[in-house]
């Protein structure tokens, strides 16, 4: 018999429980990962990075600029940027864990024991699905909806603009808990969707969970309050004149999101804080006795994790609606149906989260129900396939980068797509069910769908955003990185799964995976050419600026973003427009229209606040304080956020006007572009 | 049918060789229906999916900007006809796909029992399906055989061509119980039991796994399910009766310390009532059984005195008359009884009750 | 209203609206935050969704513990209901008083509004430390777990309104009523009510239904 009767998990557990220490709660010297080369390297390369990057902030006196300009700013643009760099920053840490994985496996595979012992392998599987989810794809596409959605409706700013920025540092405080997770302690080791009752106490003991807990608690509640500033916004700002059925399709799909979100990250905040008072206070929601019951846990946290992946995809499919549109030179073909085909989804999404757990044995009336109404979702997503499809028809089809993102996904998502379909067949899924298949599907659509869409996304808008263009040749490197290492990388995915290999094993009892885990590899060396590539071309276009600049309307695009400076002044525009047709601007064009040169009014626009930084600055002290049961900081760090709202709600100096003045200067050219005090 | 099955297997084959795909190949009737089901699905979507593929790329090209002689119609955005088809053929393809996946999960659902043993032979029905009792363990997998009266750890047999009726429980985290070669996976959980009714065509040995992921000792979680003839499974029975000791509360116990990568155990006898101790989670000495709990629950709550002493409702559901029992523990709820018994019913076909007069009106 | 206009070609289209934007802003602003105050009550109240539903299903499994009937002091409950349901007309009477620009009348009947929170809140600590003495903490059983969280993310709710309700009376004694603390009186009526809303909610499913059944 194999020797291994204490785990290292309780092992774990054990030292860490045994001293917990009124002023430093379970906080030794043993949290610091000394055991562990990979993480101990990783640990003194990110604080020897983090010191020279805040040694260069002082040196170059960049800290009051970044704290004026940037942290404390309430301009939907500048937070939509903020979400953006972060979501970068989160995707390379989680792409390095996709890496890790990768070499691992393809190691292991080949009868070779590999560089991560099963504890830690399942930690960097666990962070990566989180982090990926979480604190990539989420901000991403958080950002996109912040910058895009107010232009488009041509407006000046969110409907709760301090909100706004809360949101943003709630996500960031939820971010910096999972990072230092990396080097103070460890990280849950549960899989993404910590599943009760190995998430629970007895059988997960250590601070991981902890981490996992706080920081999506955290980061939960900035989503929800984004969610509701942003449909209030949809609602109440919109340019006279743009009625529903007027509004670019991205801000649909950007509305339907954030309803999305309401509806469903509530549920995700009232599950999580469950489990937290299974860990805290000893309650038996789910575990195995005392009447408790994991499977609630299970349905609950789907009934959220279903929708969410249509709150990521759907602004993706707005993105890929007015790229299609602007670089076929061609109306939107289905507007209308484009529009039903997304609320439809959003309702269906309700619908179907039982397909995540077929296996648990609900019987097949309900089975099939829940098989059938994930059929049902993809006739919508057919619908808006092929209404890209017929855009494309009698267009002029410019390649610029965001086209051939497009052009990319439409080929890869419907293969995703159909292995999505195969997978919700409950027989075939009780064979498919937690297989590589499985991962290669959802990557399929995640990386396929989101990703693409991202880089879409960012490739389109960021002339508008900074005033130059991204440099098209490693664009196209990072697009074929990309593109083709996604496909090298999953596609022996499909097949491993097909050879009923199931995920998340960091050992291997016989060799015969090896090619295809290492093919694997190659496909995410490939991708990491195209994510490297990406930081390339940002580098690479910054420098080129002078080169590559543009003004406010550089694709010729249709809709109202373009018909302001690129960047956009603070104000976003100096007057409100009038819209008559679905893609104002296309129409303002056609029709000769021409910003006056005068008659210039006062502006009023909401002030900058540093609560929004400072309260979430609390909150993660509290959160980390939570995680080690240091009681007493958790507190004062919880009385000190309540008192910083209570003293923000005494501001009621929230806004000021722009003068006449300034905004004449601003629009014709003979002043700077000054941010708001 | 088959054709797509070869271009499968040809194209996998061109990629790599040495590639066996077990799903489209397997060694028992039920995942064999399933595999097939998975290409059927396929091939019909492929109806749809295929010309959007090759639709995209063909409007991508001839539609380049460079293409002066293409059509060019900026405004055109709307067509009914168009929209009917963009709606009407992922409905019908879908239409056809929830029809089959009614049908398939009827037909196919593991709880019941197996309906035909190959496509070619049918149920003998002199022949009473095997039974196996499956407990997933910190991290390994634990068999009885009730009536062979064995136990196995890390190794289970079954008769070739004769269906084998698994039930399946955890004595920790969930876990999935999942032999390719067999049938699809179903969830182990504790103090639940889930069930799965499988048959194995062709004798060999087959690996089985966890396919759920349940902690540290996760990627070892395996065992060898070796299919045999009548004979063969015979000799196999006599070799785990001679093996080794008998499986009792004391050896559960030993057996749910965490270990990683546990060698195979053979248990030559297994003591009385255990798989329901162990459904119930109460093989420790002095734990309350999970049904006897539910039945107190069921009868109204332990009481306050239940805070302090939930032992002394051990063994209400073993014993003869337990609302007798009961009423003893808890004299206040006997006036209620009939009614508390009446708002049980609804569940009564899961965990079937003393009937109603059963309950002691003295007091 | 538009006092310039950009004329296209044909002049049937005004593109650019040259407007005074001062009034038309702050009327925005004002029902903005209402219809965002009423998605988050909607998203708060789908958290009690999740809180009840999750009370129908562990709610009889009592691990051979006491159940609603051994626990519950009904008649206290009713005390509280009474007391949670008072503060919610003593919140009308103040609403009306604002509106009716009776500042101090409208303090009044807030600070009584506060008082019956108080009350309450001080009858379910009441119960809770006589749950707690007698050892039917939240660890004791699924359906004590399920009572304690609910019951107490209710009353933390109404803690917090309390604070808030505290807040706001300094405020409007330092600002009067301006338009801004119009605006949070009213959010803060629409949160006690809401709280009302769920209590009963609470009183029915959990106290009610689980000492009669």
């Amino acid at each position: 018999m194999a020797t291994s009767p204490v785990t290292e998990t309780a092992e774990h557990a054990a030292s860490t429980l045994a001293q917990v220490s009124p002023v430093f709660g379970k906080l030794t010297w043993d949290i610091f990962p000394f055991y562990d080369p990979i993480i101990f390297a990783t640990f003194i390369g990110t604080c020897v990075l983090g010191a020279v990057i805040v040694g260069l902030v002082l040196y170059f006196r960049l800290l009051p600029y970044l704290w004026n300009e940037w942290f404390t700013s309430i301009d939907h643009k500048k937070i939509g940027i903020m979400y953006m760099i972060l979501a970068t920053i989160m995707l390379v840490r989680g792409f390095a864990d996709a890496l890790l994985m990768r070499g691992h496996q393809a190691l292991a595979s080949a009868g070779y024991v590999g560089y991560l012992p099963a504890y830690h392998y399942d930690q960097v599987f666990t962070a990566h699905g989180v982090i990926m989810i979480f604190f990539v794809a989420m901000p991403f596409v958080t950002g996109f909806m912040n910058y895009v959605m107010p232009l488009q409706i041509g407006a000046r700013d969110v409907a709760f603009p301090f909100l706004n920025n809360f949101s943003f540092w709630l996500t960031v405080s939820g971010a910096v808990l999972i990072m230092i997770s990396l080097f103070v302690g460890e990280y849950a080791a549960t899989g993404w969707l910590a599943y009760p009752p190995l998430s629970g106490l007895e059988f997960s003991p250590g601070v991981g969970m902890d981490y996992y807990l706080w920081s999506l608690n955290i980061a939960g509640i900035g989503t929800t309050l984004s969610g509701i500033n942003l449909v209030v916004t949809l609602v109440k700002m919109r340019a006279p004149g743009m009625t529903w059925m007027k509004m670019p399709i991205f801000c649909w799909t950007t509305l339907c999101t954030n309803v999305l979100i309401v509806a469903t990250f509530p549920v995700l905040t009232a599950t999580l804080a469950l489990l937290t008072a299974d860990r805290y206070l000893g309650t038996h929601f789910f575990t195995n006795d005392m009447g408790g019951n994991p499977m609630m846990y299970v349905n609950l946290i789907w009934i959220w994790g279903h929708p969410e992946v249509y709150i990521l995809i759907l602004p993706i499919f707005g993105i890929f609606s007015e790229v299609v549109a602007t670089f076929c030179r061609k109306r939107l073909f289905g507007y209308t149906s484009m529009v039903y085909a997304t609320c439809v989804i959003t309702i269906l999404s309700y619908l179907v989260w039982l397909h995540h757990f077929f296996t648990m044995g609900a019987g097949a009336d309900v089975n099939s129900f829940f098989g059938i109404t994930t059929m049902i979702i993809s006739i919508p997503t057919g619908a808006k396939l092929f209404n890209w499809l017929f855009t494309m028809y009698k267009g002029r089809i410019q390649y610029e980068l965001p086209m051939m993102w497009t052009v990319a996904f439409m080929l890869t998502f419907v293969i995703g797509g159909m292995t999505g379909v195969l997978l919700a067949v409950p027989p075939a899924d009780y064979v498919l069910h937690n297989s590589l298949f499985l991962v290669a599907h959802f990557h399929n659509v995640i990386i396929g769908g989101v990703v693409f869409g991202i880089f879409a996304g960012i490739n389109y808008w960021w002339p508008k955003a900074f005033g130059f263009h991204l440099d098209r040749f490693w664009g196209l490197v990072s697009f074929w990185g990309w593109v083709v290492g996604f496909w090298v990388a999953f596609m022996p995915l499909y097949l491993l799964g097909l050879m009923g290999v199931t995920r998340r094993l960091s050992q291997f009892e016989d060799t015969i995976y090896a090619g295809y885990f290492f093919t694997a590899l190659i496909g995410a060396l490939l991708v990491a050419v195209g994510l490297l590539a990406f930081i390339v071309q940002i580098v690479v276009s910054i420098m080129k600026r002078e080169q590559l600049a543009v003004d406010g309307d550089p694709w010729d695009a249709r809709t109202l973003e373009w018909s302001t400076t690129s960047p956009p002044p603070y104000y976003n525009f100096a007057f409100n427009m009038n819209v008559y047709e679905i893609d104002a601007w296309h129409h303002m064009k056609a029709n000769g229209a021409k910003p006056p040169q005068d008659g210039f009014q006062p502006i009023h626009m909401p002030r900058y606040t540093a609560s929004g930084i400072i309260i979430s600055g609390f909150m993660t002290v509290m959160g980390f304080a939570l995680v080690w049961h240091v009681w007493w900081l958790a507190l004062i760090t919880f009385v000190a956020s309540l008192a910083w709202g209570i003293g923000h709600t005494f501001n009621y100096k929230r806004d000021y006007y722009v003068p006449a003045d300034e905004v004449r200067a601003i629009e014709t050219g003979t002043g700077v572009v000054r941010p708001a005090e | 049918m088959r054709l797509a099955r070869f271009g499968l297997l040809a194209i996998c084959g061109v990629l790599l060789s040495g590639c066996d795909l077990v799903l489209f190949n397997p060694s028992g009737d039920v995942a064999a229906q399933q595999g097939d089901l998975i290409i059927y699905a396929t091939v019909l979507m492929m109806i749809v999916i295929l010309p959007v593929m090759a639709l995209t790329v063909f409007f991508a090209i001839k539609y380049r900007k460079d293409n002066e002689e293409a059509t060019y119609e900026p405004e055109w955005s709307h067509s009914v006809s168009l929209e009917i088809v963009v709606w009407s053929v992922p409905l019908a393809i879908i239409i056809c796909l929830a029809g089959l996946t009614w049908v398939a999960t009827h037909r196919l659902e593991p709880y019941n029992d197996l309906p035909r043993i190959t496509a070619e032979k049918a149920i003998d029905p002199n022949v009473t399906p095997l039974q196996v009792q499956v407990v997933a363990l910190d991290w390994k997998w634990l068999f009885i055989y009730p009536e062979q009266g064995i136990a196995t750890v890390n190794e289970a047999a079954v008769v070739v061509d004769r269906p084998v009726e698994w039930k399946i429980t955890s004595n920790t985290v969930m876990n999935a119980f999942y032999v390719p070669e067999m049938a699809g996976m179903i969830y182990a959980m504790g103090g639940m039991e889930t069930e799965l009714n499988a048959v194995m065509n062709a004798s060999g040995t087959f690996e089985g796994f966890s396919a759920n992921y349940s902690g540290n000792g996760f990627s070892h979680m395996r065992f060898d399910l070796q299919a045999f003839e009548e004979d063969g499974f015979d000799e196999w029975v006599a070799k785990v009766r001679d093996g080794g000791p008998m499986l009792d509360r004391a050896a559960v116990n030993v057996l749910e310390n965490p270990s990683v990568d546990h060698d195979v155990e053979y248990y030559g006898e297994v003591e009385d009532g255990l798989w329901n101790l162990i459904l119930n989670m109460c093989t420790g000495p002095n734990d309350l059984c999970l049904n006897d709990m539910m039945m107190v629950d069921a009868l109204g709550g332990g009481g306050i005195d239940g805070l302090w002493n939930r032992e002394m409702y051990r063994g209400l559901c073993t014993a003869d008359d337990p609302q007798a029992i009961f009423a003893i523990l808890r004299p206040d709820l006997v006036e209620r009884g009939p009614e508390i018994l009446q708002s049980m019913v609804l569940d009564a076909d899961t965990d079937p009750l003393p009937p109603l007069n059963s309950i002691p009106q003295a007091n | 209203m538009a006092t310039h206009t950009s004329n296209a070609p044909d002049g049937d289209y005004e593109f650019y609206v040259v407007e005074d934007d001062h009034h038309d802003g702050e009327h925005h602003h004002e029902t903005g935050t209402m219809l965002g105050f009423w998605i988050y009550l909607m998203s708060d109240c789908l958290i009690f969704g999740i809180l009840f539903a999750i009370h129908a299903v562990v709610g009889t499994n009592y691990a051979a513990g006491p159940s609603p009937a051994d626990l519950f002091e009904i008649d206290k409950i009713l005390l509280a209901t009474a007391f949670l349901l008072l503060s919610s007309i003593t919140y009308g009477f103040a609403v009306i008083n604002m509106q009716q620009k009776n500042q101090s009348a409208m303090m009044k009947w807030l600070a009584v509004t506060g008082l019956f929170g108080l009350g309450f809140l001080g009858l379910e600590l009441l119960e809770f430390s006589h749950l707690w003495h007698i050892g039917a903490g939240p660890g004791a059983s699924a359906f004590l777990s399920s009572f304690w969280i609910l019951v107490g993310t209710h009353g933390l709710h109404v803690t917090a309104g309390s604070i808030w309700l505290v807040v706001l009376m300094v405020q409007v004694s330092m600002h009067g009523l301006t338009e801004a603390n119009v605006r949070r009186v009213l959010c803060l009526s629409l949160f006690w009510h809401f709280l009302d809303l769920i209590w009963i909610g609470v009183f029915s499913f959990v106290y009610l239904t689980g000492v009669l059944l």
